[in-house]
Parts: C-alpha cells; sequence; structure tokens
C-alpha cells in the first residue's frame, strides 16, 4: 500500500490550503503561471477556476487569438455550480493580452484574470511578468497565466504549476464510463511555498446544496508522513 | 425617403434617378411600402401597398428597409433647425398614413416682417430646405390645423387660403373616420361645417380628437386653441479651452478640460456617456476622436483616461489652437454614495475596467456571456454587452465540457458498429484510442429555427489511454434519409 496524504476539502479553500506544507504565512494573491502539456489546456483551465473560486465579483478571461483557435473558449455549461459572471475577451496579439491583463488588475472588484498565451511571444518577457506580478499584489487580485505549448524559462511568476491529464477515477454508476476527472499537478517553483506534486481529482457537486471541491493527494510518497501514518495506523489527513 | 437618398449619397453609392425606389416596413401580412421616389410614383408604386404587389406591377423596383425612429428622430432636429425662422417650433408627428404625414410647425407671429413678409418667408424657407435635400411643401394659415390642411391639400405655398374646398381628409382625421364620412356623402370640409353643430355633437359624443370631426373643426377655424408649446433644445454641454499659441500635444489640457466638463455636468445632475474631442488647427480642418462609457460617468480622472492612448491619433497638422470637449450623450446621474469604508461600489469599477478596456482594444473585444436556454451547445450561451445584466441562470445538471470549439472539427473515426460509439479517431493528426465512453446523448435540431433537413446529433465523452477527454458527436443515424453516412465532429474537450 502506498502511504499517502490525502486532502479532501471544498475547491474555494484549496488555494490557501495547498502550501500549508510551506513555512509560514504567504500572501496567496499574486501572479501564477500553469503549464498544461499537450492536451491539458482543459484541465489547466478547470484548475485554475477552482483555484479562484473563493472570491466574489466578475472574472476577465483574456484569450490571444492562437490559443483561442487551438483550444476553444470557456463553456458556460460546463463550469462548476457556483460559477462567476465571466467576461471574455479576445485579443490578436499577445503583446494587447498582456496590456489587457495589467489594465484588469487595476479594477478591485474582480475575482480574478485569468490569460491564455499560446507558444512563447516576445512580449512575455521576465519585465512583462514582473509588471504583472506587482500589479497583483499590490491591487490584491489573483492572477493566473495559462501558458499553451510554451517553453520554460525564466519568469517572474511567484507560483508555476506544471499540470498534466491523467486517466479519470471510476465512474460509480458505468465501468466504462470515464468518471471525476484526476490530473498530475506539480507545483515545480513557488516562491514562499514548498514545492510539490499531486494528484488532483475534481468532483462535481451532485446535490443543490453541496460545493464542488477538488482532492489532492501527494503523487510522490513522503517518507515522513508514511512513518507517521504506520505510527498513527491512519492516515494523516488535514 | 430624401433622407435614405442622402445618405446613400453620402455613402458613395448615388442611385440614378429613374431607378424606382421603395422603402419598406413591418405589415401585418407582409412588408408594406412606407415611401417611394419619384420613378417609383409614376410607375404606379403607391404608399401604404403591400411589397409583394408593387413587386408585380414593377418588377425593376429597389427596396430597402425604412427607419421610422431615425425618420423621428431626425424630425425632431429638423424642428430645431428651423428656428432660424421663429423661436417657436416644434416636430409634428400625427400622421394617419406613417411618416409621410409628418411635419414642422412653426409658429411665425411677429417673426415674418423680419423676413420680409409671408410670402418671401416661404419662398426662403423652401430655397432653404431644398438646399439640404429636402423636398417642402409649404403653407402658412392662422390655426395649426388650417396651415396642416393646406400644406397637405391645398395650392403650393398656400398664405390664409380658404379651407371650406378641401378634403375631409384634411382634417387631420383617422381613416376609419374619413371613411365613415365618406360615406355620409361629407366629402368636403364645406359641407361639414354647414351641418347644424349639435347633430354632430351628438353622432361623436364619445370620440377622441382623432375621430372627432367637430373638435378638428373648431380647431381648424381657431374656435378650440392649439397653442405650439416647443420642445427645449437638449442642454449641451461643451468646454473650449483657447490657446494663445498653436500647439501639437493636448494632452497636458485634457484634465482640465475634463473638469470643466464634469462641473458642468454635476450642475445639470447628468453624466456623459459619449464624449467628443475636437481640435480645430490652424490650417482650417478639424479632426476629432471620440470615447464612451458603458455607464454615465463625470469623474475627471477617469474620462481623460479614456482619452489616454487615442490622444495620438489626432493629427494635429501645423497644430491646433482651438481644443473643445463635449459630452454627445448625457444620461441623468445622481450622486453617488460611497460606503462606510469610503469605498464606491464596485459596479462603479467594473464599468470604469470595461470602458477602459472597450476604449482601448476596441468594442467587439470585450463581451460577457450569458447563458441560453438551449440544449444545442453552441447557442447555449450567447455573448452579449459587457455591463449587461445577468438573467436567470440557466443551470442543467447534464455533464457539459470545459472548453467548445468555435467550430466542431470533423475527425476521422473507426467505430464497431455504424450507430455505436467510436472506437478510435484522428484529430488533429493524431490518433487516439478510446479507452472509456459516455453515451450517446442524442441533442435534436431545434425546428423552430434550423433549416429542414438538419441532422440530428449523437454526442459521446470519450477518454483515451493517457486521460485526454473529449466531447466527439456523430451528425444524423445512418439511414435516416438526411444526407449520406454520418459524419463525426469533435466539438469540445473536457478538464
Amino acid at each position: 500500500m502506498i502511504p499517502c496524504a490525502m486532502l479532501r476539502m471544498p475547491a474555494h479553500l484549496t488555494a490557501q490550503a495547498l502550501p500549508f506544507a510551506s513555512r509560514g504565512p504567504r500572501t496567496s494573491i499574486t501572479l501564477s503561471e500553469v503549464f498544461p502539456t499537450h492536451g491539458a489546456e482543459a484541465a489547466a483551465a478547470g484548475f485554475v477556476l477552482s483555484q479562484i473560486s473563493m472570491r466574489a465579483g466578475p472574472l476577465l478571461w483574456i484569450q490571444d487569438r492562437l490559443a483561442r483557435r487551438e483550444t476553444g473558449r470557456p463553456f458556460l455549461a460546463g463550469q462548476a455550480s457556483g460559477r462567476k459572471p465571466l467576461m471574455l475577451m479576445q485579443l490578436s496579439r499577445p503583446i494587447d493580452v498582456m496590456a489587457a491583463v495589467e489594465e484588469g488588475l487595476r479594477c478591485k472588484a474582480l475575482a480574478a484574470v485569468v490569460a491564455e498565451i499560446q507558444g512563447d511571444p516576445a512580449a512575455v518577457s521576465f519585465t512583462a511578468m514582473k509588471r504583472l506580478a506587482l500589479r497583483a499584489e499590490m491591487d490584491g487580485v489573483p492572477c493566473w497565466l495559462i501558458r499553451q505549448g510554451a517553453s520554460v524559462d525564466l519568469s517572474a511568476a511567484r507560483d508555476r504549476w506544471r499540470i498534466a491529464p491523467l486517466p479519470s477515477a471510476a465512474n460509480p454508476d458505468d465501468p466504462r464510463a470515464p468518471g471525476s476527472p484526476r490530473w498530475r499537478v506539480e507545483l515545480f517553483r513557488s516562491r514562499g511555498g514548498r514545492p510539490g506534486e499531486w494528484v488532483a481529482q475534481y468532483e462535481r457537486a451532485q446535490g443543490d446544496g453541496a460545493e464542488d471541491r477538488l482532492d489532492l493527494v501527494a503523487a510522490v510518497p513522503d517518507g515522513t508522513l508514511a512513518e507517521h501514518a504506520a505510527a498513527g495506523g491512519k492516515h494523516a489527513a488535514r | 425617403m430624401e433622407r435614405w437618398q442622402n445618405m446613400q449619397q453620402r455613402a458613395g453609392n448615388t442611385l440614378p434617378d429613374d431607378l424606382p425606389l421603395a422603402l419598406v416596413g413591418d405589415g401585418a401580412q407582409g412588408a408594406v411600402i412606407h415611401a417611394v421616389n419619384r420613378a417609383a410614383h409614376l410607375a404606379g408604386v403607391c404608399v401604404g401597398a403591400r411589397l409583394t404587389d408593387m413587386r408585380a406591377l414593377c418588377p425593376t423596383l429597389k427596396v430597402d428597409f425604412a427607419d421610422p425612429q431615425g425618420d423621428l428622430a431626425a424630425l425632431r432636429r429638423l424642428a430645431l433647425w428651423a428656428r432660424r425662422w421663429c423661436p417657436w417650433t416644434v416636430a409634428d408627428d400625427w400622421g394617419a398614413d406613417g411618416m409621410a404625414a409628418h411635419g414642422v410647425i412653426l409658429d411665425t407671429t411677429g417673426a415674418d416682417h423680419l423676413w420680409g413678409g409671408e410670402a418671401a418667408m416661404l419662398a426662403d424657407m423652401e430655397g432653404t430646405l431644398s438646399a439640404l435635400g429636402h423636398e417642402a411643401r409649404l403653407a402658412l394659415a392662422p390655426t395649426w390645423g388650417a396651415a396642416w390642411a393646406l400644406a397637405r391639400f391645398g395650392p403650393v405655398r398656400a398664405i390664409c387660403a380658404d379651407s371650406a374646398a378641401l378634403p375631409v381628409a384634411a382634417l387631420r382625421l383617422d381613416g376609419e373616420t374619413v371613411l365613415l364620412l365618406k360615406r355620409l356623402g361629407l366629402r368636403r370640409i364645406g359641407q361639414l361645417a354647414d351641418l347644424p353643430r349639435l347633430s354632430l355633437a351628438r353622432r361623436f359624443s364619445r370620440a377622441g380628437p382623432a375621430q372627432n370631426p367637430l373638435i378638428r373643426l373648431d380647431q381648424l377655424t381657431g374656435h378650440l386653441a392649439e397653442p405650439v408649446s416647443p420642445p427645449d433644445a437638449p442642454p449641451v454641454f461643451r468646454v473650449h479651452a483657447r490657446l494663445a499659441e498653436p500647439i501639437f500635444d493636448p494632452t497636458h489640457h485634457l484634465p482640465g478640460l475634463c473638469a470643466a466638463l464634469c462641473d458642468q455636468l454635476a450642475k445639470m445632475h447628468q453624466g456623459a456617456r459619449r464624449l467628443c474631442l475636437t481640435v480645430y488647427r490652424t490650417d482650417g480642418t478639424v479632426s476629432r476622436i471620440e470615447a464612451a462609457c458603458a455607464r454615465p460617468s463625470r469623474d475627471p480622472a477617469h474620462l481623460a483616461f479614456l482619452f489616454r492612448d487615442r490622444l495620438e491619433r489626432i493629427n494635429p497638422g501645423f497644430g491646433f489652437d482651438l481644443i473643445s470637449l463635449e459630452a454627445l450623450v448625457a444620461e441623468a446621474l445622481g450622486v453617488g454614495q460611497v460606503d462606510l469604508a469610503g469605498g464606491a461600489e464596485s459596479g462603479v469599477e467594473i464599468s470604469h475596467l470595461v470602458d477602459r478596456l472597450t476604449a482601448r482594444f476596441g468594442r467587439a473585444a470585450l463581451a460577457r456571456i450569458q447563458p441560453v436556454a438551449s440544449h444545442i451547445p453552441e447557442r447555449a450561451e450567447v455573448l452579449a454587452a459587457p455591463m449587461a445584466g445577468l438573467p436567470d441562470q440557466v443551470h442543467s445538471m447534464a455533464d457539459r465540457p470545459q472548453r467548445l470549439l468555435d467550430h466542431p472539427e470533423e475527425v476521422r473515426v473507426l467505430y464497431a458498429l455504424p450507430e455505436g460509439p467510436p472506437a478510435q479517431f484522428q484529430w488533429r493528426r493524431r490518433s487516439y484510442l478510446v479507452a472509456r465512453y459516455q453515451g450517446p446523448e442524442r441533442i435534436a435540431p431545434e425546428w423552430w429555427q434550423d433549416r429542414p433537413g438538419t441532422r440530428l446529433r449523437d454526442y459521446f465523452k470519450v477518454e483515451d489511454e493517457a486521460g485526454h477527454r473529449f466531447w466527439l458527436y456523430r451528425e444524423g443515424v445512418p439511414g435516416d434519409g438526411r444526407g449520406g453516412a454520418p459524419r463525426w465532429f469533435l466539438h469540445g474537450v473536457f478538464a
């Protein structure tokens, strides 16, 4: 049996709970980058949405033209049950996307700003990222960049994630059908938090009162936790 | 009609005069002719007839849509413009048969001697209006009703002519009453006036002015007062900066202009919706840029911000010495309230953000996604205006993908059974082996808006061995008689 730490919590708590392994508190409102592997762009969008669902206000979603053509647009009916108003912006040039993100971060009433950029354009430079990070932390609006098909180079993003699809969980109703989506989520660079790797499972709410939730299981067995679990005779849970 | 011709001329596609033209609007049984040009009139096309009948009469008829709202707005502007002759002008939008009957009423009492007499004033009006491209029928009479009747049914440029010989339709009555009077044998106003008042009053005692010939007759003769009450011209919010020396960059003057404009707006409790910045260049030309707000605003910093990145688009030429900032459209705006923490409400911040983004990237770039009650996925949401209110949430528990492709992409599919799920498919030159699937979920076409022959869709949620989850559909079923073998499309991607 693989000893593992099982985190089970409503989706809107994970943004604070994920870096619980970090030393000391830190601000979770900052600039984060997500690098989906090929074919995991929708998974990245779902993961980002599960991370920002705790704030009130509309969501500004900005896409560049290539990202929209390659991976489509967010589909409202496919979002979680507690979805918020979605303002969609489509721009053709990545440099416009960066300018629009910075403009959006000035508005404190937004829940978050999410931008999707395809490839490695020159506009997404270290300086531009640094501007966004400072702006996000100053105004307290989370900012997420989904870098589709990009190479992982130097960046000023405070948290950097990598996400890959995994075969879904078993469907309780039909063994031949896919169940709740699962992803391999890796926080490979983080300021203030400890990098780690998790297997995330997203469960949609079944009833009206229930909330969607994201379960995270550490992908790599953690020695200390394993000893602790063996000693305690139960899973370390939080 | 003439407004339409002017618009066409401005757009650069002038049509020859001998081409029959008609503007149509919606009627109870199909399109109805609203206005015709001279060639069409000579060909026998008449206003108020159905378009199909007139097409049979005149096959070469060229047709465009009428714009009654725009016509009415243009008429109101024309009424204000007509204050050049006298201070009391009003747009007269009463008409039994649509726009053709509309006009402008001017109360020229005490103003005609300034133009050299009544006849000279009418001639001046006709000349000025024809210079604008408008054909005008003018008449001068002591009352509103008489002037209305003479302008439409009297001689050219009639001045206080006798109205007894005019038909009863000149009394501003609606069609049914005119028909009734004709059946009673009353064809002229004179015949109506000769009748005893008591019998007319008894016959039409309960009718409103448009159905009551007696009221209209009294208005015509002046027994019943019908004063001209002109509307006030809308206030103009405009500020200027006159400069001693020509400059090239208006940036430094913009905050002051915005503050002055906002002071003007605040006095009238208005907020600007559309702004126009005009610079008057020393070489005699004018260049302008416009900006718009999502909700009325009189925040100087915000208004100045809307022009920030666009001042470069002004072509300064050899410099300009006069800058004017005008609120083209203003709406009522009360005094804003701040909450206890000192912050404004969040709706204002969002609207300011929308303004900044649309001012910079254009109006088409930003939209708010709104759900629509439809089972067809691409119709289940629309892109609404960014500040549109939220409708009732259309919530379904159906499993829908996270991402939807703008256009479904055709995939090549291997399957065990033609009606069954896919076994393997190829999308964007990459092959996927289906490990698990869910479906089919059948979505039938919406017969009330789809073309006949549209095929139904069977949606499958499939997952390959690596964990990629897609939303595929098969268009139609084999042997449904609507085309050949069904094709497969990939429509969305699951998280």
